[in-house]
């Protein structure tokens, strides 16, 4: 069967904002509604049937189960539209645009959208296992004694509700911990990451002034703008933050680290023969994508360097070398892991990458980090610089991802 | 909502409010809705067009009753009385085309007098008369500008939202030069246009409607471009347009984007989030026309809806509060106009276009804190006159319309006492709704409105200022 080109013909987000924050009373279901209904206006798509709709969230509520049907029937698109949920952890977006290209590739669909979106804030509140395991119990009951029975074994502290962590569960360690030992074991500088975070901030603001984000955010809830991006931040005022990671000589503060956030974005993806019969912008092809994980229960290996795992095999099926990238994006989940794996590809014998290619638009130290909603805004960025650049300019990405895995994806202008 | 706006919406303040002077303004019948009364048409010496026009829009007429001595009735005090209309009219059409003549002019009054107190609510004076430039020899040029007074005046009479406008017809005007005027003027669409006089012409040739064509979906198939659509006057204007038929391109600062989507969805249109003082938007626009309409794909009309306030008493404007307010309003409108007309550029103007710019009261009359406002949008007004004169040997026609008081987000911040001045100082006592400038602005882009061209149109209610 012959494959065809799934391309990427325009994205859409809503601007992304700490925690807490201006979203705070939004849920993921009203935050991809609106950024489905912003892409599905900027392309004229009301009361259209595309041929699926798949996004995720790392963050979800048992009432979402449905998450993105939900949106979709909330949304401007015509109801027959069909979705699906997909998760993989930070790495979500990336695997959606991956599901979606190659339904679109091997002929079970034309155009769709993948994404993700992540609420910190609303986050899901847990009771204590105990006392969960009393609420069955006393659900199953059949009289008011036993009903009352099931909770003789609960204890006050069992009251207490459980909030959701970020923290690995078969080390107990939290992402920041983890990245801490990461850091430590590359031996990545404060100032190497300070920098890096710094760039991340400057470049990301330019791309706002220059009008980049025109026609890939819609404003919500009113905010215009990214809201954790500090324009006029600098390596001397990152310098002064206090260490939050790792102990006594550590390095890794809040200013190179990704804040908590919320927000969503998605991505239009077609059959690229039907992007051109629409007239569509076709921004770039998906040549393809791998999955990798390490073995950092062991603590041989690093919890979020599968990044440097994925792209050599990536690279390797499609006869390229990091060279052979016009743009880079390496998903910043700390500036450390950024230095780290490209110290760890470095280390490997693949070269290292240009600085002027890599995070061009600025990355999440800037932007923010709604965990599902990071794939979707790198793909849609990178698709529309590597457009910019002209046809046959290939883009990179990596996006690593809790349980010590990575997505890598390359897309291609045509 | 201040104490004086709650007392005075409160049920004893409505009950103290007529009292005072201060009636519950008529409600105004608004929409494709014909009057329900009888058209009227006064046929005066000369005339015939108007009934050309009215045939071609199928509308059934009836002779109106004239004030002659002896047509008239004494009342119980033993004056005498104009002919009384059985039921109150729906509307007149003067036809006043062939009058030459200061003697002549009787024959208005004669009409008029009798419907003063004999049109129905949201009643309808329509006076055809030739334009000036299109008589010859004094007395029929006086005559011409002694209509426009009649007209004027009539309107400030008229009682119950009833509404008087005047047509000056240009040599060589014919009955399809018309119908989209006259329809405008008898429908509900025209509901805030009162006292009002503009100029209607010859179309220009290839400036016809297509055999396609439907007066009660002018639009159909074809893209309008509305700036400044996501909220208030813009948002009406891109829902008239779509539900006459129009494929909307809805356009907004980025910011505005939350609000300018939900309209675009709403209206199966698109979104284009744009700020139009970029050099390139003209560009941009046409990029976005053909990239969701196809490449062969034309604007059929722009309407300038975008602009902005920075409202300062002269003694306190600076350079920015000034430059910006001319940037947004006037230059970009002329800029992107002129990237558009390109007949070269996918997804420009098409050969057979409409311009519409949005002109305003304060440019027309000047307004106290508005220097910089008042010169963009009598610019709009210089702009508009001075492109429909350059256009002249192409299908496309470039009018304004000048908003009174609008009941917007933007007009309910002013202050209660000052914001009821304002509805109340006109012939119809309350202010326009977004919807009426939305009205007048498809007439004026409507395939069949190619005579009317290089107009300013007020939709003001006949308001006092700069009347």
């Amino acid at each position: 069967m012959a494959v065809r080109n799934a391309v990427i013909v325009g994205g859409n987000r809503i601007p992304f904002v700490k925690a807490g924050g201006k979203y705070a009373q939004a849920s993921n279901v009203d935050m991809l509604t609106a950024t489905i209904d912003g892409l599905v206006a900027r392309f004229g798509l009301a009361g259209e049937k595309l041929d699926e709709v798949v996004a995720g969230a790392v963050l979800k509520h048992s009432r979402d189960f449905n998450l993105t049907r939900e949106a979709v029937l909330g949304s401007a698109l015509d109801p027959h539209t069909p979705a699906c949920d997909l998760a993989q952890a930070c790495a979500t977006g990336l695997e959606a645009v991956t599901y979606l290209a190659n339904k679109i590739r091997l002929g079970q669909a034309d155009v769709g959208i993948a994404g993700g979106v992540d609420s910190a804030s609303d986050a899901p509140i847990v009771v204590s296992e105990p006392l969960r395991r009393a609420l069955l119990k006393a659900n199953r009951a059949r009289t008011l004694p036993d009903r009352l029975k099931a909770f003789a074994s609960v204890r006050p502290a069992d009251l207490a509700p459980v909030p959701p962590g970020v923290v690995e569960p078969r080390t107990g360690l939290s992402m920041g911990e983890s990245q801490a030992l990461t850091t430590a074991k590359w031996g990545i500088s404060r100032e190497a990451q300070d920098e890096l975070s710094a760039r991340s901030h400057q470049r990301l603001a330019a791309a706002w002034d220059a009008g980049f984000f025109d026609d890939l955010v819609t404003p919500y809830l009113g905010v215009t703008r990214d809201g954790i991006l500090r324009p006029d931040t600098s390596v001397a005022a990152l310098g002064k933050l206090r260490s939050v990671f790792g102990g006594a000589d550590a390095t890794m503060t809040a200013g190179n680290s990704t804040a908590l956030s919320d927000g969503a974005a998605v991505v239009l993806i077609a059959d690229e023969d039907e992007a051109r019969r629409r007239n569509w912008p076709v921004l770039a092809r998906v040549v393809d994508t791998q999955v990798a994980a390490t073995d950092y229960v062991t603590g041989n290996e690093d919890l979020l360097l599968a990044g440097a795992r994925a792209i050599p095999e990536l690279l390797e099926r499609n006869g390229l070398t990091l060279a052979d990238f016009d743009a880079v994006e390496v998903h910043e989940a700390f500036a450390s892991t950024v230095l780290a794996t490209l110290a760890a590809l470095e280390q490997d014998g693949h070269g290292t990458v240009d600085v002027d290619k890599l995070n061009v638009h600025g990355s999440s130290l800037a932007a923010g980090h709604p965990f599902a909603a990071t794939g979707g805004r790198i793909v849609a960025s990178l698709a529309k610089v590597l457009s910019e650049k002209g046809p046959g300019s290939r883009g990179l990405i990596s996006v690593c991802a809790a349980g010590g895995q990575a997505v890598a994806t390359i897309l291609e202008a045509v | 909502m201040s104490i004086l706006e709650k007392i005075y919406t409160s049920p004893i303040g409505r009950t103290l409010a007529p009292k005072v002077g201060l009636n519950e303004p008529p409600k105004l019948r608004r929409g494709r809705t014909m009057p329900t009364g009888a058209v009227l048409l006064a046929e005066l010496d000369g005339g015939g067009l108007a009934r050309q026009v009215l045939e071609a829009l199928g509308v059934e007429t009836a002779e109106p009753l004239l004030d002659l001595p002896e047509h008239r009735t004494p009342d119980d005090r033993g004056r005498p009385q104009p002919p009384r209309y059985p039921t109150k009219a729906g509307a007149v059409v003067v036809d006043a085309t062939g009058l030459r003549e200061i003697a002549q002019l009787e024959g208005i009054r004669q009409v008029l007098r009798p419907l003063m107190r004999g049109l129905e609510s949201s009643g309808r004076v329509i006076i055809l008369a030739s334009d000036a430039s299109a008589v010859t020899g004094l007395e029929a040029k006086a005559v011409a500008q002694a209509i426009d007074g009649i007209n004027r005046t009539v309107g400030k009479e008229l009682r119950a939202g009833a509404t008087a406008n005047l047509v000056f017809v240009r040599e060589g005007t014919t009955a399809d030069d018309l119908t989209s005027t006259l329809l405008f003027l008898l429908q509900g669409r025209s509901a805030f246009v009162s006292g009002q006089t503009w100029r209607v012409g010859p179309a220009k040739a290839g400036d016809r409607p297509g055999g396609d064509y439907r007066s009660d979906r002018p639009f159909e198939g074809r893209v309008v471009v509305v700036t400044g659509a996501a909220r208030g006057i813009g948002a009406a204007i891109a829902r008239t347009f779509a539900r006459d038929g129009a494929k909307v391109v809805a356009l907004d600062v980025p910011a505005a984007g939350d609000a300018l989507s939900k309209v675009a969805n709403e209206l199966r249109g698109t979104a284009l989030q744009l700020d139009i003082t970029s050099p390139e938007a003209g560009v941009r626009i046409a990029a976005h026309v053909a990239q969701v309409h196809g490449a062969d794909a034309k604007i059929w009309a722009i309407v300038h809806n975008a602009g902005i306030l920075r409202d300062r008493l002269l003694a306190n404007l600076d350079e920015k509060s000034w430059a910006q307010v001319l940037e947004v309003n006037l230059a970009a409108e002329m800029r992107m106009n002129e990237a558009l007309l390109d007949t070269t550029l996918p997804g420009g103007l098409g050969e057979q276009a409409r311009i519409i710019g949005i002109a305003s009261t304060s440019g027309v009359a000047g307004n106290k804190g508005q220097t910089n406002y008042a010169a963009s949008k009598a610019g709009v007004m210089g702009l508009v006159w001075a492109e429909a004169d350059e256009l002249a040997d192409r299908a496309v026609t470039v009018n304004a319309v000048a908003p009174g008081f609008i009941e917007t987000d933007m007009t309910a911040s002013i202050p209660f006492v000052q914001r009821e001045v304002f509805r109340r100082t006109n012939s119809l006592q309350q202010g326009g709704q977004p919807v009426d400038v939305a009205e007048t602005i498809a007439w004026l882009s409507d395939p069949a409105s190619g005579g009317v061209n290089g107009q300013v149109v007020r939709v003001c209610g006949q308001n006092l200022v700069g009347a």
